[in-house]
């Protein structure tokens, strides 16, 4: 009880200590708060990556199968789910008519996609939400496109995806089938690609295998490669931002040292008086303590609270230069905001604890002096 | 009540280095309870070190300190704190009061190691406050005080923690003539009060005041057998 008595009034203390020296801790904090909020954005950033990667993976089909002619991909006959043949593994096959269209309205690239399981009319769309936020549109309006021929053609909106796989679905265009190849002059007999579903993933390379030999002029897209090359991209973008941030954090640990251990003589003065008017070493040290927890602490709390919000409500806008290459993978991407603890917890002993040894001890070697230095 | 007494005491500073120094060179002497007594001497006679290691601030190198019947030199710092912050309060010659707080915030800061309950730490602070006329400056910083109201703050820092003894280090050295002579009247009120009270000072107003009961002398450190104080 007089223990936490103690503390209470030590706390007490350095904030009025704290705030007799703002221009010092206001600094000091700055400095600290951004650090913090580097490393913080960096380690939200690719941690909310990689669960995107997975949830979007998660979505997609085992293998892509798409027909190569010179080097590029092009429709693939409908017949080719009859050419491939029965393959041991493979619990569904089916083709998909997908493709982009660009609206000039807002500068955006849709992807529209034949729904069949979505029983749409020719003249209705479902449409992500990221769609009928730019373009202000709700169910019931009518979203208008162009054709490749110069047709304008309008859809009445039936409903809005889920807005949970948001960032799968925040640019699609669900459509009918008459729909799309009105819109994009593609005839009949053809998809854009097709796509397996495997129960056993490790069946996956023999099935792919198969597949190039039955069908020569086809490649086959596997999940796991994709995976692999997300992975490579991103350790390797990590790894640049990371090299970068050493070069901050040896800076911040200089700093640190240098502004929590260089006692001016008004602070030694003071440190003597308080001895001299009967507080313990002991005493002293937990004061100093609980100074550097309080400026670490709002430090650390405040840099991670702007980095969480400019990684997921600024779409991590300074790291743009960086990270660019990411928009390739995906055209228009939303993080969900998403926290992991044990980052939380190795950011928070890498920064906050060195910081509170810091500004302990020098205290020491002052504290321990003779509490007499003031008589003189 | 507590009486001090010194059994041959010396400090040596810088012992066994050749700026070797004894400040203090076998001192014996014997500090009544709740009297008030005066040490004085020319700069550099060692009062301020003296002051220090019976106020348990520093040791002494050899000689024994007594307090009542606990001898108090030799003691661990640990130790040496805790009878500090028990039983002595300190004025010191520039106040030492820390700029930027208030005064009452000064004023109570010995007592933070001790966690009383802040209610009644409050209370008695703004009581000692009320009797050195000081109350209504309370809030206000102590950088912006005048030297007698400083004095004054530092008197109700000494005396928060209700101290048996009070030290002040040539405590009228920054104050006017009649400045001084009120100090040595809040010192008479202190010894009303049952309080001991040892003062260094070579001010004439401090140890010819009919305040101070016995003056001890000092000279290079040792105490100074005068003829005035003979008879
Ligand atoms: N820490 C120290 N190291 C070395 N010498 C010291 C130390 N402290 C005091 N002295 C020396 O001891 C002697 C006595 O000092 P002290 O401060 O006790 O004198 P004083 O009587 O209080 O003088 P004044 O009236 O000027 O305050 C001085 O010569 C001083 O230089
Ligand atoms: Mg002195």
């Amino acid at each position: 009880m007089s223990f936490i008595r103690r503390q209470r009034y030590l706390v007490d203390y350095i904030l009025s200590s704290m705030l007799r020296r703002k221009g010092k801790n206001f600094g000091l904090m700055l400095v600290y708060s951004l650090i913090v909020f580097m490393l913080a954005s960096v380690m939200l950033f690719t941690h909310a990556l990689k669960q995107e990667m997975g949830l979007l993976l998660q979505a997609s089909p085992e293998i892509i199968l798409q027909r190569m002619v010179a080097g590029r991909h092009d429709f693939i006959p409908e017949t080719y789910l009859e050419k491939m043949g029965r393959i041991r593994g493979v619990t569904e096959r089916k083709g998909r008519l997908w493709g982009y269209l660009y609206d000039p309205s807002v500068k955006a690239n849709y992807t529209l996609m034949v729904a069949e399981d979505q029983a749409l009319d020719a003249t209705e769309v479902i449409i992500g939400s990221a769609i009928a936020r730019a373009r202000g549109i709700v169910p019931g309006d009518y979203i208008t496109f162009r054709s490749f021929d110069g047709e304008s053609y309008s859809f009445q909106i039936k409903s809005l995806l889920d807005h949970e796989t948001e960032i799968v679905s925040a640019d699609l265009v669900l459509l009918n089938r008459k729909a799309y190849r009105a819109l994009f002059g593609v005839g009949e007999g053809v998809y854009t690609d097709i796509v397996l579903s495997v129960s056993n993933a490790r069946e996956v390379p023999k099935i792919a295998e198969k597949l190039v030999q039955r069908l020569p002029d086809t490649r086959p897209i596997l999940k796991q490669e994709v995976l692999r090359t997300y992975d490579a991209i991103f350790s390797w973008r990590q790894g640049i931002l990371f090299v970068l941030l050493a070069g901050a954090i040896m800076a911040f640990v200089i700093f640190a040292w240098d502004k929590a251990s260089g006692l001016s003589a008004e602070e030694k003065r003071e440190i003597g008086i308080l001895k001299s008017i009967g507080w313990e070493t002991s005493d002293v040290l937990h004061m100093k303590f609980w100074e550097g927890a309080v400026v670490s602490l709002l430090s650390f709390f405040i840099g991670y609270l702007f980095a969480y919000l400019h990684v997921f409500y600024a779409s991590a806008s300074l790291f743009e230069p960086v990270l660019k290459g990411w928009a390739v993978l995906y055209p228009q991407f939303q993080l969900i905001p998403s926290v992991d603890g044990l980052q939380v917890a190795t950011l928070f002993f890498f920064t906050v604890f060195p910081y509170v040894v810091a500004t302990i001890i020098p205290i020491w070697q002052v504290a321990i002096t003779d509490p007499d230095a003031v008589m003189r | 009540m507590n009486r001090i007494s010194l059994d041959n005491v010396t400090k040596v500073f810088n012992q066994g280095r050749p700026n070797e120094y004894a400040a203090i060179r076998g001192v014996s002497l014997t500090i009544e309870p709740n009297k008030v007594t005066c040490l004085k001497g020319p700069s550099g006679s060692g009062k301020s070190t003296l002051l220090s290691m019976i106020g348990c601030l520093s040791r002494p190198s050899s000689g024994r300190i007594h307090l009542g019947d606990q001898m108090i030199s030799g003691l661990p710092e640990r130790f040496l704190t805790d009878i500090r912050r028990h039983t002595f309060g300190f004025i010191f010659q520039q106040f030492n009061l820390i700029a930027g707080l208030s005064v009452i915030e000064n004023v109570i800061l010995p007592a933070y190691p001790l966690a009383p309950d802040h209610q009644s730490l409050m209370m008695r602070a703004h009581e000692l406050l009320a009797r050195f006329e000081l109350d209504h400056k309370a809030d206000s910083q102590v950088q912006w005080l005048s030297g007698g109201e400083a004095q004054r703050a530092a008197i109700c820092r000494a005396l928060i923690n209700n101290p048996q003894i009070l030290i002040a280090d040539e405590p009228t050295a920054n104050l006017d003539t009649k400045l001084s002579h009120a100090f040595m009247g809040q010192m008479s009120q202190l010894r009303k009060l049952g309080k001991t009270v040892l003062i260094t000072s070579h001010d004439p107003v401090v140890f010819d005041s009919p305040v101070v009961d016995s003056v001890v002398e000092l000279l290079d450190g040792s105490v100074f057998l005068g003829e005035e104080h003979a008879a």
